[in-house]
């Protein structure tokens, strides 16, 4: 009823081209955004804030940047992680070892640090694909790590390889109660996210999924598969080498190797998988499922006053049930219930 | 649907209630009962809320009740501050914190004074949080690392008739923040005392050690240091065992000195020594533990052998020290009514648990004396070695070990004042 698009004409290439050609769509984001922006900040609680969005962002920030190299150009990647550690370290040396350094040009440092590692890394998908891929940025998260706890010139000589993360100060303005912090990561997400937007819909992102789909017809239609892959690699490093300079700078507030174990690389895969593969808004969707879920059933458990150390196994067990559920009904993910949703909707209420 | 609107509902009646709680004393127990540290963490979470429940079923601390609740960690990082920032609000606002883990106490160390929520650190985490001045909301309590580090060394020192000069000594660690935490200490005692130092890391979680002992056999140290935590322990003492490494010559750090650490290496374990800053027995406080709240079922521990075992003491210790820094902070600010974070601060900076106290709860000479001040956030540094003779852990040093204290509050000044001038923060006692 509300959701028909009859009397919205295109006439132009521009609007035709528009990311989305549904108004009430259009109306839809942007009040979110509006909310998100302007009264998120003032009505959440701080746990809400500082506990549950700001993750939940980070979170699909760096679920985005595996969607771009898996979901888009098909290269499977359980180096995650890695990526995100090295654009906190690299944000974290950048702050101390530079002065005057502004904070947000050092995320895009540390983001562009994490990209010659992706780059670095993603060597070998040139030869192998699939399941090898996936074992050999495996190395990544490993060689990573190893190198942090390793070498003491890159966690600033601290002794016990933690150390505290520097205040975000922009132009004299420091982001350091929940709502600020909020406000920061919530611009850079949605920025970054309208990039990768378009980045998928342009040139790039097509030859992206031309690779994916299959390389050697990519190939022979002119793709050249090296440069194709390779800045997959270095988008997709870069997205989540942000993410984790976040993640150290406005979430944890101290950076250290353990943070980015190989945990968190699963995590984030699980986020895409049940979001949405070759999806940006499954990105979001998975982040807010793997963030919420358990936070929801820890507090379910405890309202029905049930032992905690069963309530944690419960926790474990409700998850793992709705992952497997969720791969068997929509392996698609959470994106394309959705679509089906939203299709639903047009065709309402005269469904054929 | 009907369990969101039950929660919802919940949220509300709880919410409602809420002022009904105004005689609690709430503490936030971010704790771990699952993964990999699950036996570490279900046992010393066990030991505090036995102790909780022991008092309030004595009435209270005069006349309040102690209040908690769990959130679980995982022992991550990342679950830990969501947790963190859940219970900080409930029942009227948290007074009280201890994460039992080094990533979660850094990740909420900034938080902590902004809060107004003293955290304590009981025998782990940054060893510079000992000094008041920078770090007010911070309680490395009875003993940080480098005291035990120190400790460790004067009794290897002891053992070899008072000197360490020309021996081996190798420093077998956990390779990451907990492992690292004691190199300073070790490296100045070496240089101090002339012993060489071999420094051996154990990727985590330890459970692959082959390399490492066939290095410490080519090295032939006189000691061994083992700083391990969770499956490392039990691998490391059966992998020694293998390669015919004496268990005797093995000192193991106290998150390496429990029965989950030598039960499963059976009798391999048989002779190793670990250090301690509980002295392993039975004492009157934990006999009341058995007597009024398992024989009624309101235990915390669902395996009734683990009461008394080493993790359950050192939480039902961490219970102690809490309830009686909320005794100190009330007589001060007055009696009878449950005091703020700022005023808990106050009572755990004043603890004096002395051996007249400590036998008044029925814990003597369970733990060592400890006494606050504003400069020494630890109150004690002293610990004990203990030995596991096959089936229990038995001190075998009567009287408690100081190691070279004028050295880690060296150490220790060194360290904070660097974090405060990172940081900005002007040192200085809080009234």
């Amino acid at each position: 009823m509300f959701y028909r698009e009859a009397g919205q004409f295109r006439t132009t290439y521009e609007a035709d081209g528009q990311i989305l050609p549904i108004r009430q769509d259009r109306i839809a984001l942007l009040a979110t955004l509006a909310v998100a922006a302007v009264a998120v900040p003032f009505m959440a609680s701080p746990y809400m804030l500082s506990a549950i969005l700001i993750p939940f962002l980070i979170f699909a920030l760096a679920a985005l940047g595996l969607n771009i190299l898996t979901g888009y150009a098909g290269q499977l990647s359980l180096g995650t992680a890695a990526f995100m550690a090295v654009g906190a370290f690299a944000s974290w040396n950048f702050v101390a070892r530079v002065p005057g350094m502004p904070m947000l040009l050092a995320f895009v440092l540390g983001g562009l640090c994490a990209a010659l590692v992706g780059i670095a890394f993603g060597l070998p998908s040139l030869r192998i694909r699939g399941f090898y891929l996936a074992a050999s940025t495996l190395a990544t998260q490993f060689f990573v790590i190893w190198c942090l706890t390793k070498i003491s010139w890159l966690t600033g000589g601290s002794a016990s390889g933690v150390i505290t993360a520097q205040r975000i100060e922009i132009m004299g303005y420091a982001f350091d109660t929940p709502q600020r912090k909020y406000v920061l990561v919530l611009l850079v997400v949605a920025l970054m996210a309208l990039l990768a937007k378009n980045l998928v819909r342009s040139n790039v992102g097509r030859s992206w999924m031309a690779v994916r789909d299959m390389d050697v017809a990519a190939e022979v239609i002119g793709i050249r598969l090296m440069r194709t892959k390779l800045l997959a690699f270095a988008v997709s490093s870069f997205y989540c080498g942000v993410a984790g300079a976040l993640y150290a700078f406005a979430y944890l507030g101290t950076v250290e190797p353990e943070a980015y174990s190989l945990d968190l690389s699963f995590r984030i895969l699980f986020m895409i998988i049940i979001g949405g593969v070759g999806s940006i808004l499954g990105s979001f969707l998975g982040a807010a499922f793997i963030v919420l879920l358990p936070v929801f059933l820890n507090i379910a458990a405890h309202g029905l006053a049930l032992p905690t150390s069963v309530a944690s196994n419960l926790e474990l067990m409700v998850f793992g049930a709705l992952i497997i559920f969720f791969l068997i009904v929509e392996p698609h993910g959470l994106a394309r219930l959705w679509q089906i949703g939203k299709e639903k909707l047009r065709l309402w209420p005269f469904p054929h | 649907m009907k369990l969101l609107q039950s929660i919802v509902l919940g949220a509300v009646l709880a919410g409602a209630i809420a002022p009904a709680f105004a005689q609690e004393q709430f503490v936030a127990l971010p704790s771990y009962r699952v993964g990999p540290y699950a036996s570490g963490g279900s046992g010393f979470y066990g030991g505090i809320i036995d102790y909780f429940s022991l008092v309030n079923a004595a009435g209270g601390i005069n006349g309040v009740k102690v209040a908690w609740q769990e959130c679980e960690t995982e022992y991550n990082p990342s679950r830990g501050v969501e947790c963190y920032e859940r219970l900080k609000t409930q029942r009227g606002g948290a007074t009280l914190v201890e994460p039992l883990s080094t990533s979660i106490a850094y990740g909420i160390l900034d938080r902590i004074p902004q809060d107004k929520i003293p955290m304590t650190m009981l025998g782990y985490g940054r060893s510079d949080a000992a000094n008041g001045k920078v770090f007010p909301y911070v309680f490395p309590l009875i003993s940080s690392y480098w005291s035990q580090a120190a400790a460790m060394v004067k009794y290897l020192a002891d053992k070899n008739g008072g000197s360490l000069k020309g021996k081996k000594i190798v420093h077998l660690y956990h390779d990451s923040a907990f492992g690292k935490e004691p190199l300073p200490v070790l490296e100045a005692l070496a240089k101090q005392q002339g012993f060489e130092l071999v420094k051996i890391p154990v990727a985590p979680p330890g459970s692959e050690q082959q390399a490492q002992w066939l290095q410490i056999r080519q090295a032939r140290p006189d000691h061994v240091i083992l700083w391990g935590w969770g499956v490392m322990n039990s691998v490391a003492i059966k992998t020694a065992q293998r390669n015919g490494f004496p268990r005797e010559k093995i000192l193991g750090v106290w998150w390496a000195g429990s029965e989950e650490d030598t039960v499963p290496s059976g009798d391999a374990a048989k002779g190793y020594t670990a250090m301690s800053f509980n002295t392993p027995g039975n004492y009157p406080v934990m006999d009341e533990i058995r007597a009024k709240l398992y024989k009624t079922g309101k235990g915390n521990l669902s395996d009734q052998a683990r009461i008394g075992s080493v993790y359950h003491m050192r939480g039902v210790t961490a219970g102690i020290l809490f309830v009686e820094a909320m005794r100190t902070a009330q007589e001060k600010f007055g009696k009878g009514k449950p005091v703020t974070g700022e005023q808990l601060r106050w009572g755990l900076e004043h603890l004096n648990i002395d051996a007249a106290r400590q036998k008044a709860i029925g814990a003597a000479n369970m733990f060592p004396t400890v006494k606050t001040s504003c400069e020494d956030h630890e109150g004690s540094g002293a610990v004990k070695v203990q030995q596991w003779d096959g089936k229990k852990w038995v001190a075998i040093t009567p009287n408690w070990i100081v190691g070279d204290r004028a050295l880690v509050k060296k150490l220790i000044d060194e360290s904070s004042n660097r974090y405060a001038a990172e940081k900005n923060i002007k040192p200085a006692c809080m009234p």
